[in-house]
């Protein structure tokens, strides 16, 4: 099945509808807003990694002027919360700490002042007594025996490793028995900051009619609506999650937060509203990052090129509390069985506990970490078995159809031809052959999820859903709590909408992410899920409008049933008579009078159903890049990205590329420049000066094309962009960056100090 | 320590305000007058987040003391495109740096446009055709995580061409 090429709206490079008031500066996000007689907030974090709280004493803050309250854990409800619902034991956190503290930046009070500098003094005054505790600052310090336990209140089976994840599938030790070559290689990966621009921020005001109102930077206002309501004991329905324009995510911000809490809980106990907003030291130092791993990968290949089976042994080093580990942890295990058949597979994934800042969600969710190993060895097999690594790679290449037993079936795949056209594009085979000393040529791929399938929060609502309302004057209003934080979703559920009721984006308004008022049904912004679910829904609730709206032609002109019918620019007709119209704004009136007045409203929900264990569909890509290393200084030049994806039918061109460029950016800086200096648990480069995120003048140009792919569970046939792309670029330079030195990084990130000592230059 | 009454010159408007001598123009700008265009996204001078211009000079609003701004013009992204009727959205061009980065996509979470659009005033202010090489280098003190900043440049360079002819 494939929809009518012939879109209106769907397809076009059209500007965000958000362009205009963002260029202004007109905006919104969650620091931008006053309210009346508001109140500034600051946390106390622990600056010690793993501590029994001894005593707090809060009287000198609280006798600071200008102080009007001061809330320690002894003051709020002993009550652990966590996304994963679904296992209520993963949930591991308290707002603020209660009796121990297990990483530095940990929350221990919280101020709110008349003004910030109050708020900031009185956090100083504030005195705890620390019993230290011995930390452990490593998977293997983790697992060490003797290990301190972090978690001591509750029986683990191993101590410090909260959850864990087997998948197997095959005849793993006949492959293996059976190999012509065995790759057997541990590779270490590292952690890296979201580094989104705008610092999380929140206001939150109670109204004294028993409800709590909260505007806050997140990807998921139903995930904070619902945490919110557990950890202060409220109903669902007395809490509004509001969010305001958000300065990116990309991960870090899809989970309740201590300062939402505090925020609310202050609010609340003075009935004054309350603001906290983070610095970006605080984010830096003690803000959720992307999981460092230690991976143990074993690969059987016969000597054609033919993968037999994999064991993949993951560890990944969580921080102090759980976070959006529990995910990471499952899809690595995915991860690390896609793009390729893999006939014979064993997974063990183990989230361990360290006392440093936890690891959460960050765009790839494992997939960086699993594609990075994955990619590499790939490309190490292509050398030990004299084969070309696109060949290689066609050999054991997915395709539309192919199943991963138990778990996913794919139902699009432009693998293949991503990797013909990177090899085209960049002359693959003879320039690999002709380059002169320190330029470098090298290739990794990616596959991603289009949102998750696997119900770990527990929601009792759809997993996405959309209301349209149709008005006379041609309009219509579409509301829904798909949260856009910058990708684009807002513009594209608009453009889906406007293209299935032929009408403009002009005509369509839109409100979002208000859990008052849009509906509860979504899960918010995360695994690339948007496009497809939220989309799907819109797609459903126009097309409920739409059967209304056909009965009205179809009674007008007195229509044979069989007519098949069309909504285009702002009209409603046949699609063989189009002469037999009536505008889109003449047909609501007509509906609306001839059901007595009721208004015009369509639904539709969506939830994966009948998908598998992991996502709705999967996107494919493939990534050349092209490098130079300078052999005295192990400096390493990004020259050139090709890349060739499929994300089925792209709904707005301009907005994938805008996300693929995004992604080349956190891909490089994955590869080469971006990490934490950590010292016992204390993140020492704190600042964007130390922290090295690429600059314009870092990035390298490139080019990109869309595999045409038409997904089948997708609206108009599209489905994940922008996320997966984050995975190849890492693999791709490192394969360039040996290609040129015969350096083989197993530890990145790749720094010209590990680049030197590699090449024995040092 | 007293507050001092000082008189800011922004966007055209002498505006007086009390300010402590160690308030910095970022704080007045969004705490004091709630000029929230302006950014924070570091407080260090790191990200650019907060680029305005003093006396068309682009600067970190939040390595700039209120103080010292007094006596100079402070143009903020509020004050960009003066003229513009928000009422006639499709009749109503904003400045030309502006229009380019909605057309061209440069704009994502849009956190920090208003920093890169002050800077990319002062770089077309004093550069009217600058080289891809000049108008990346007139953006290294910006940071966007979202862009790849290859949008950007594409929406400068057409900014420039605009407004080379006149548009």
């Amino acid at each position: 099945m494939s929809d009518n090429q012939d879109f209106s709206v769907v397809g076009k490079s059209l500007p965000r509808s958000d362009a205009r008031i963002k260029a202004v500066g007109a905006a919104q996000y969650a620091d931008d807003i006053f309210l009346p007689g508001m109140l500034y907030g600051k946390l106390l974090r622990s600056p010690v990694a793993h501590a029994r709280i001894k005593s707090i004493d809060t009287s000198a803050a609280e006798a600071l002027p200008g102080v009007k309250c001061v809330i320690t854990g002894a003051d709020i409800p002993k009550i652990k919360y966590g996304n994963w619902r679904l296992v209520p034991e993963s949930q591991d956190e308290y707002a603020l700490a209660i009796d121990k503290v297990r990483f530095i930046g940990d929350e221990v009070a919280a101020v709110a002042a008349l003004d910030k500098d109050t708020a900031e003094e009185a956090v100083r005054l504030i005195k705890v007594e620390y019993e230290e505790l011995p930390g452990a600052f490593s998977v293997d310090e983790a697992l060490a025996e003797n290990a301190p336990v972090i978690h001591d209140e509750y029986q683990q089976q191993t101590p410090n490793i909260s959850l864990d994840r087997k998948i197997s599938y095959g005849d793993l030790d006949r492959a293996f028995a059976e190999a012509d070559l065995i790759l057997d290689d541990v590779f270490t990966v590292h952690a890296t900051s979201h580094a989104y621009m705008e610092p999380c921020s929140c206001v939150a005001e109670y109204d004294h009619d028993g409800r709590l109102t909260i505007w806050t930077s997140t990807q998921a206002p139903y995930f904070v609506q619902c945490l919110l309501a557990l950890t202060l004991e409220m109903r669902e329905n007395d809490i509004r999650v509001i969010k305001p324009y958000v300065g990116g995510g990309f991960g870090g911000k899809m989970e309740m937060r201590p300062w939402e809490f505090c925020a609310a809980f202050i609010a609340r106990k003075l009935g004054r509203p309350v603001k906290f907003t983070l610095t970006r030291e605080e984010e830096l130092a003690t803000g959720r990052r992307r999981h460092p791993m230690k991976i143990h990968s074993k690969v059987a290949f016969r000597k054609d090129g033919m993968i037999l089976g994999k064991e993949f042994i993951v560890h990944l080093d969580g921080g102090a509390y759980n976070s959006m580990g529990p995910t990471a942890c499952f899809l690595c295990g995915n991860f690390g069985a896609m793009l390729y058949n893999y006939p014979n597979y064993r997974y063990y994934g183990a989230h361990v506990y360290t006392n440093k800042p936890p690891a959460g969600a960050m765009r790839g969710f494992g997939a960086p970490q699993a594609l990075f190993v994955a990619e590499t060895q790939m490309n190490m097999a292509a050398e030990k078995l004299g084969l070309d690594p696109i060949d290689i790679r066609l050999m054991n290449a997915m395709e539309t159809g192919d199943e991963i037993p138990g778990v996913a079936t794919i139902s699009s795949c432009g693998f293949k031809e991503s990797l013909l056209k990177v090899a085209e594009m960049t002359d693959w085979r003879e320039r690999r052959k002709n380059l002169k000393p320190g330029q470098g040529i090298g290739i990794g791929c990616y596959s991603f999820i289009s949102g998750g399938v696997f119900n770990w929060f527990n929601t009792r609502y759809n997993f996405t859903r959309a209301e349209v309302r149709a008005f006379d004057d041609g309009t219509v209003h579409l509301m829904t709590m798909a949260s856009d934080i910058g990708q684009g979703c807002d513009t594209v559920l608009r453009q889906i909408l406007a293209e299935e009721l032929g009408l403009k984006i002009s005509d369509i308004r839109l409100t979002a992410a208000d859990t008052a008022v849009t509906p509860q049904a979504d899960l918010g912004t995360w695994g690339s899920r948007v496009t497809l679910m939220a989309g799907n829904a819109v797609r459903k609730a126009a097309q409920e409008i739409k059967e209304q709206l056909y009965k009205m032609v179809s009674l007008k002109f007195d229509l044979n049933v069989i007519h098949d019918m069309r909504c285009k620019d702002g009209k409603i007709f046949p699609a063989n008579r189009p002469d037999r119209n009536i505008s889109f704004g003449e047909a609501v009136r007509m509906a609306q009078r001839a059901n007595r007045g009721e208004p015009i409203i369509g639904y539709g929900s969506y939830t994966p159903r009948n998908k598998g264990l992991v996502t709705p569909a999967f996107s494919f890509g493939a990534q050349v890049a092209e490098c130079e290393v300078d052999r005295e200084t192990g400096a390493i030049e990004v020259k050139y990205m090709t890349t060739a994806h499929d994300c089925g039918t792209p709904i707005n061109p301009m907005a994938v590329e805008g996300q693929l460029e995004g992604s080349v950016h956190m891909g490089l800086g994955y590869a080469l420049c971006e990490q934490f200096i950590m010292k016992e648990g204390k993140t020492l480069n704190t600042t964007f000066l130390d922290y090295k995120l690429a600059c314009a003048e870092d990035m390298p140009p490139g080019v990109s094309v869309h595999i045409d792919t038409y997904e089948p569970d997708g609206p108009f046939g599209a489905k994940e962009a922008g996320e997966g792309l984050v995975s190849p670029t890492a693999p791709a330079i490192a394969d360039a960056v040996y290609h040129a030195t015969g350096y083989r990084c197993m530890d990145l990130p790749i720094t010209p100090l590990k680049l030197l000592k590699g090449m024995k230059k040092i | 320590m007293k507050k001092e009454l000082i008189t800011l010159n922004i966007n055209g408007d002498d505006i007086e305000v009390a300010v402590h001598p160690w308030r910095t123009l970022n704080e007045v700008l969004r705490d004091e007058l709630h000029l929230t265009g302006t950014k924070l996204g570091c407080g260090t001078g790191d990200c650019g987040a907060c680029t305005v211009l003093l006396d068309g000079r682009s600067v970190s609003s939040c390595l700039t003391l209120a103080v010292e701004a007094e006596g100079h013009e402070i143009t903020t992204i509020e004050g960009l495109s003066p003229e513009a009727d928000h009422g006639d959205l499709e009749h109503s061009p904003l400045h030309p740096i502006q229009e380019s980065f909605i057309q061209k996509g440069a704009i994502q979470c849009g956190f920090c446009t208003p920093g890169m659009i002050m800077s990319a005033k002062f770089l077309l202010d004093h550069t009217p055709q600058p080289t891809e090489a000049e108008i990346r280098a007139g953006l290294s003190g910006n940071l966007c995580r979202c862009t790849g900043y290859n949008k950007i440049v594409d929406a400068i360079a057409d900014a420039a061409d605009k407004l080379a002819k006149g548009e």
